[in-house]
């Protein structure tokens, strides 16, 4: 075989499968619920910061 | 070109706008701070893997020195904001232990072997790389079966969470870490050659961009850049869905964690700012009048080291508690010993790697090419 996939076709695979991540998850995970979401910048809004970083164990 | 730019722009705007609408302002601020990333590091060729082997290699200090001005600036802004804000931003602060060094040196060898770190697995995938479209998937499997032993890893030994703040207040702290910053710097200045120690204007700009960047991303999640953990969720999420009881795990079943697996990936703050970044890349190859040639066709067993690399990239990365965006990048700049450790670690497995390249990847001929 010595056909070359192009760049922009594997970028576009790329995409795929982080569309097909999201996909998979919105059909298990559901849609975020709009009432709980966290105001636009954690600085300042007086919560605590609830997200995971791969810091974390 | 019109119509193709006009596509690249309704992605990535569209992407936005779709995450501004289903998950709040927070998700569409943190979907255009990775954009950002994804702009700056493939439209201004800023990165780590590949200066890490150039200081090595080539004498060439400048891709190297660039970091460092990016982690200062980071460090200069992010020790005060912390210091003033510690109930709404929190450091990216981990413990030093045997598996954290063991990961971090494993990780500096993968990187090299990949041909890209945490960051530069989503720039070289978004950007068209083939080779990095192997390792993200790798990395995505690899940072995930890491998390299902991370506790085993970790209890080989760890010291508490130890960060300069800490031990020295935050104002020394700082002053400290600048200076190790310095130090580094004098010596990458006294390795590389006459000509190849200044960073050129492209990379100065990068590294204020990138700086800022990573400011924004503490200032609106409330924690610094990160890239594994999202890859990683998203591992969970495949696995989950294909009838693995994650819940048995320990890492899975904490609450936390089991938060994020049971929320949408919309919600999680790395997963957003990870697919910002794969658009940006993407959006500048598109962008260009002409995409560039792909990489150089492998041998079908270098393909499959590449694979395997990855795969243990991902999983090194979550023993070492981050890659070189989460430990090395946003754990120097906010204070955390395991940052300073991780850069020891990964740049002396980095060394190994860049050994070990020309060994497991080998060009194909042209006639057995299939890239």
């Amino acid at each position: 075989m010595s056909a070359r996939i192009s760049r922009p076709m594997v970028a576009l695979l790329a995409l795929g499968i982080v569309a097909a991540i999201l996909a998979l998850d919105l059909a298990t995970a559901g849609a975020p619920d709009l009432f709980t979401a966290p105001s636009a910048f954690a600085l300042g809004s007086g919560a605590a910061p609830t997200g995971a970083h791969c810091t974390g164990s | 070109m019109f119509l193709r730019r006009a596509s690249v722009l309704l992605i990535a705007l569209g992407f936005t706008l779709f995450a501004f609408v289903m998950a709040g302002p927070r998700a569409g601020l943190l979907v255009m701070v990775g954009l950002g990333f994804g702009l700056v590091l493939e439209g201004l060729r800023f990165g780590f893997a590949g200066p890490w082997r150039m200081i090595v290699t080539d004498r060439d200090g400048r891709g190297l020195i660039a970091q460092l001005i990016a982690i200062a600036l980071v460090a200069a802004v992010a020790f005060p904001l912390l210091a003033a804000n510690p109930g709404e931003l929190v450091p990216a602060h981990a413990p030093v232990g045997i598996a954290m060094i063991l990961g971090a040196f494993v990780f500096g060898a993968m990187m090299q072997l990949v041909m890209g770190c945490g960051s530069g697995t989503l720039v070289n995938a978004g950007s068209g790389n083939l080779v990095g479209l192997i390792a993200l998937a790798g990395f995505i499997g690899g940072s995930f079966a890491g998390s299902l032993h991370l506790g085993w890893w970790t209890g080989l030994g760890a010291l508490p969470v130890l960060s300069l703040q800490g031990m020295l207040g935050a104002q020394l702290g700082l002053i400290v870490t600048l200076a190790g910053l310095a130090l580094v710097a004098a010596v990458t200045v006294a390795r590389a050659a006459p000509g190849k120690r200044m960073p050129p204007r492209r990379l100065w700009i990068a590294a204020l961009l990138i700086a800022a960047l990573a400011l924004a991303n503490l200032v609106i999640a409330g924690q610094p850049w990160g890239i594994v953990y999202g890859l990683g969720l998203w591992g969970a999420k495949i696995a989950q869905a294909g009838g693995m009881d994650l819940g048995a795990t320990a890492f899975w079943a904490a609450e936390g964690n089991a938060a994020r697996l049971s929320s949408s990936i919309l919600t999680d703050v790395t997963s957003l700012t990870n697919i910002g970044l794969l658009i940006g890349a993407f959006a500048v190859m598109r962008w260009r009048a002409e995409p560039g040639a792909q990489t150089q066709p492998l041998t079908p067993a270098s393909y499959g080291a590449v694979l395997g690399a990855a795969l243990i990239l991902g999983y090194s990365a979550r023993m070492a508690f981050g890659c070189n965006v989460g430990a090395f990048f946003s754990g120097i700049s906010t204070g955390s010993l395991h940052g300073w450790v991780w850069l020891v670690a990964a740049f002396a497995g980095s060394m190994l790697g860049i050994k070990l390249r020309p060994v497991l990847l080998r060009p194909a001929s042209v006639k057995g090419a299939f890239a």
